[in-house]
């Protein structure tokens, strides 16, 4: 499988309080750990388990995932502007590598 | 084989009448919801969940979850995990919320194995835990085989 890449999408700009929704989509097979291969045996589990959305270094969002989860997963959540700064977005896979995105927010 | 997950039903609609609490069929969805509860009671309502009536494709279940709360340092809502009854790994997700999420909603989408309930427990900054259920009738399951 190739690195995946993650997607997000949210507002670059927001007045101070307003409530913004990001969304976040990341390309990955999410291998359940229940599905068998053409070779008839069960496809060892793979998924991304963690992911965790900071603020400034603050975490202020964070989802465990468990093999359920779809494929591809999105994730949408949401977060109050205080100030301007950055996001930084982080998937952690079962085997450590741990995928990363970043975003500008602009408070008026 | 349909005899036997009967049988669990009833024992556990049973369970649920003796002890007033949310029971599932699925033992080990039973399991994941007693360590989240531990021994402590929860409340219906204030967690909402929204998803499909009718699934036709298990793989992929759109899920929104939301519980109300004014999202501030002294009253928020530490947590929402959501738990799919007869899926192989009842746990499906458990988001984490600060007060500067501003709304404790969180959007994913879920594999439903088939025809099932989902339920969502809320935990308060308080400690106390709301919960809800929804059923999804699946049309093709979701958990390869």
């Amino acid at each position: 499988m190739p690195t995946p890449i993650p997607r997000v999408r949210l507002p670059a700009t927001a007045k101070k309080g307003e409530i913004i929704e990001i969304k976040t989509l990341i390309a990955h097979d999410m291998e359940n750990g229940q599905r068998k291969g053409a070779d008839g045996q069960i496809v060892p589990r793979k998924i991304i388990k963690l992911f965790e959305a900071r603020f400034n270094d603050a975490l202020v969002f964070s989802a465990d995932w468990h093999p359920s989860i779809s494929a591809n997963p999105y994730q949408s959540f949401f977060y109050r502007a205080d100030e301007s700064g950055s996001f930084a977005f982080a998937w952690t896979d079962d085997d450590g590598s741990i995928y990363k995105a970043a975003a500008k927010l602009t408070v008026a | 084989m349909r005899a036997g997950l009967a049988r669990r039903q009833v024992f556990a609609i049973a369970v649920a009448g003796l002890f007033g609490k949310a029971a599932f069929a699925s033992p080990l969805a039973q399991a994941e919801l007693d360590k989240i509860l531990a021994g402590r009671p929860a409340k219906e309502g204030v967690v909402k969940l929204d998803l499909p009536a009718i699934a036709e494709n298990g793989l992929v279940v759109p899920l929104n979850v939301e519980a109300d709360s004014p999202m501030t340092a002294a009253s928020y809502v530490r947590s929402i995990a959501i738990i799919a009854d007869t899926n192989p790994n009842p746990l499906v997700a458990t988001f984490r919320f600060t007060p500067a999420s501003g709304r404790a909603a969180a959007s994913t989408r879920i594999r439903l194995a088939e025809t099932q309930n989902i339920i969502a427990i809320a935990e308060m900054s308080d400690g106390t835990l709301y919960t809800t259920k929804a059923e999804v009738k699946v049309t093709i399951g979701g958990c390869g085989g």
